[in-house]
């Protein structure tokens, strides 16, 4: 029996051969190695992510997310909700904040639901794969199944924006967040003091400003070099990839050299539970964490 | 000009403020802001701003109808949080922002060939057509949407991060064909329409 099971949102960026594919395999190998059991929700569809609004305007996005719910409630009754993705988290449980304080959208958002059948009842809450591991079972629990504890390896606890505000992890702070630092720490990682920890990769502008984009970047990963990282960790699909991808054209256009592995939480969890590098997805880095991969095979 | 645009200029003559209200998301929050400026001082793109949050809400509530519609400061909104939690008045500053951009982009005053309204437009149109975001359809209609022969410049100029995701399983050539769908097609599409129309009705864009 299972100790723990939610109603799982993967989001679009963690469908097979998507940008973050190699979150999903990793949260897979996490999740089994803790005896989490994740349910796909159903037929879910896009949250409308952080530039859906402009064309999308605020009821068809408020629809999109309560369609998630909608399915949630009716196929996976009684189990909360899990999503992976920073974006699509934020977006769910902006619309509940929504539904859940105004009778007006409520209402409206339930008469275009039942244009495909369905209700929104606002009975899942919506909570963030981190919520569930510092909070449902906690730093002690996390460090039962480490069996490879990362020791030598120093990470850069890259935070990030949507993970951390409007919402963030409960007792975070909201300029100074600490949860992943400790994660990092619980797992065997040395976690190093980090200044850019909750700046801006620029998010979904990356593609239409990416020169104002890429000096978020390069401030992100400089600072990491900066404290000695060898690595950089987050918990959010979109600064991911853009810390990742973008390392190359900084390279290119501002003759650094660049070369910062970036992961994700799950990935390191996966290596101290005894994951193989493929169990934790890291054949999906541009940029090879080498020592991370050392690790995975001993 | 567009009839929307026309209707709402006569409904709320010299009330800006009245229309930013009834008509943008969350706007009934511009008159709580006491122009501290920590929004501005908070934005990671700050310096690209012409109008920074506080100015734009001043704007509003001196009327100034055209500069803000027309103007590019709310594209350049990243959705970091950063103003919404540093306001001392708790004003939800993201999404006004949201919202003041998605009315201009309605009524047609948003600056034409705006790079974040364009990539916006692109990506909501990509996700609603099968209901999940098509990662290659979109970087592809993002590249080429200055034309052909500057799409090809994109693509190549993007060539190696392409192939390096490709290898990586991380980008899809195949999804060209398709790609990840919702399966309830026509519910799905039904809910958006409705909500279309819905908003549309209520902010004054109904046909």
């Amino acid at each position: 029996m299972a100790k723990k099971e939610y109603a799982f949102y993967p989001g679009c960026s963690s469908q097979s051969k998507a940008s973050a594919s190699n979150y999903l395999t990793s949260v897979n190998a996490m999740c089994d190695k803790l005896d989490v059991t994740i349910t796909e929700i159903p037929d879910w569809n896009c949250c409308g992510a952080s530039i859906g609004y402009a064309e999308g305007g605020e009821l068809p996005r408020l629809a999109l997310s309560a369609r998630n719910f909608a399915l949630a409630e009716t196929h996976l009754p009684g189990k909360q909700m899990v999503a992976t993705c920073a974006a699509c988290w934020l977006a769910q449980r902006e619309v509940k904040e929504r539904l859940d304080h105004s009778e007006v959208l409520l209402k409206e958002t339930n008469e275009a639901l039942a244009a495909a059948g369905l209700k929104y009842q606002g009975t899942t809450p919506i909570r963030h794969m981190v919520e569930v591991l510092i909070e449902d079972l906690g730093y002690d629990a996390l460090k039962q199944p480490v069996v490879k504890p990362l020791e030598g390896i120093k990470f850069a606890g890259y935070v990030g924006c949507q993970t951390n505000r409007p919402f963030g992890i409960a007792g975070e702070s909201f300029e100074n967040p600490v949860y992943l630092d400790k994660l990092v720490e619980t797992i065997g990682g040395e976690a190093v003091p980090y200044d850019q920890k909750v700046t801006c990769c620029g998010g979904a502008l990356a593609f239409s400003e990416p020169d104002k984009s890429q000096k978020q970047i390069r401030d992100i990963v400089e600072s990491a070099y900066d404290h000695g990282a060898e690595m950089i960790v987050t918990p959010c699909p979109l600064c991911q990839a853009n810390v990742e991808i973008y390392q190359s054209e900084i390279n290119k256009k501002q003759g650094t050299q660049f070369k910062m592995p970036v992961l994700y939480y799950s990935q390191l969890m996966t290596v101290a539970y005894g994951g193989s590098g493929k169990d934790a997805g890291l054949d999906g880095q541009l940029i090879k964490a080498t020592k991370l991969e050392e690790i995975a095979k001993k | 000009m567009t009839t929307a645009n026309q209707t709402a200029i006569a409904k709320y003559k010299n009330s800006f403020l009245r229309e930013v209200e009834a008509n943008v998301e969350e706007g009934h929050w511009v008159r709580m802001c006491m122009q501290c400026g920590v929004c501005a001082g908070s934005c990671p793109l700050g310096n690209a701003w012409a109008h920074p949050p506080q100015e734009l809400f001043m704007m509003i509530r001196a009327g100034k109808r055209e500069e803000v519609l027309a103007s590019d400061s709310m594209w350049m909104c990243t959705s970091c949080y950063n103003c919404i939690v540093r306001c001392p008045r708790k004003l939800p500053i993201t999404h006004i922002m949201h919202g003041l951009a998605n009315y201009a982009h309605r009524l047609g005053l948003a600056p034409k060939g705006q790079p974040t309204r364009e990539t916006a437009t692109l990506f909501w149109n990509n996700l609603i057509k099968k209901g999940r975001v098509n990662e290659l359809t979109f970087s592809l209609a993002l590249y080429f949407k200055d034309g052909f022969v500057q799409g090809i410049k994109n693509a190549l100029n993007m060539q190696a991060v392409g192939l390096g995701l490709v290898k990586a399983k991380r980008l899809n050539p195949m999804e060209i064909l398709g790609g990840h769908a919702v399966k309830d097609q026509a519910g799905f599409k039904a809910m958006i329409a409705k909500a279309r129309e819905l908003e549309d009705r209520k902010k004054g864009f109904a046909k």
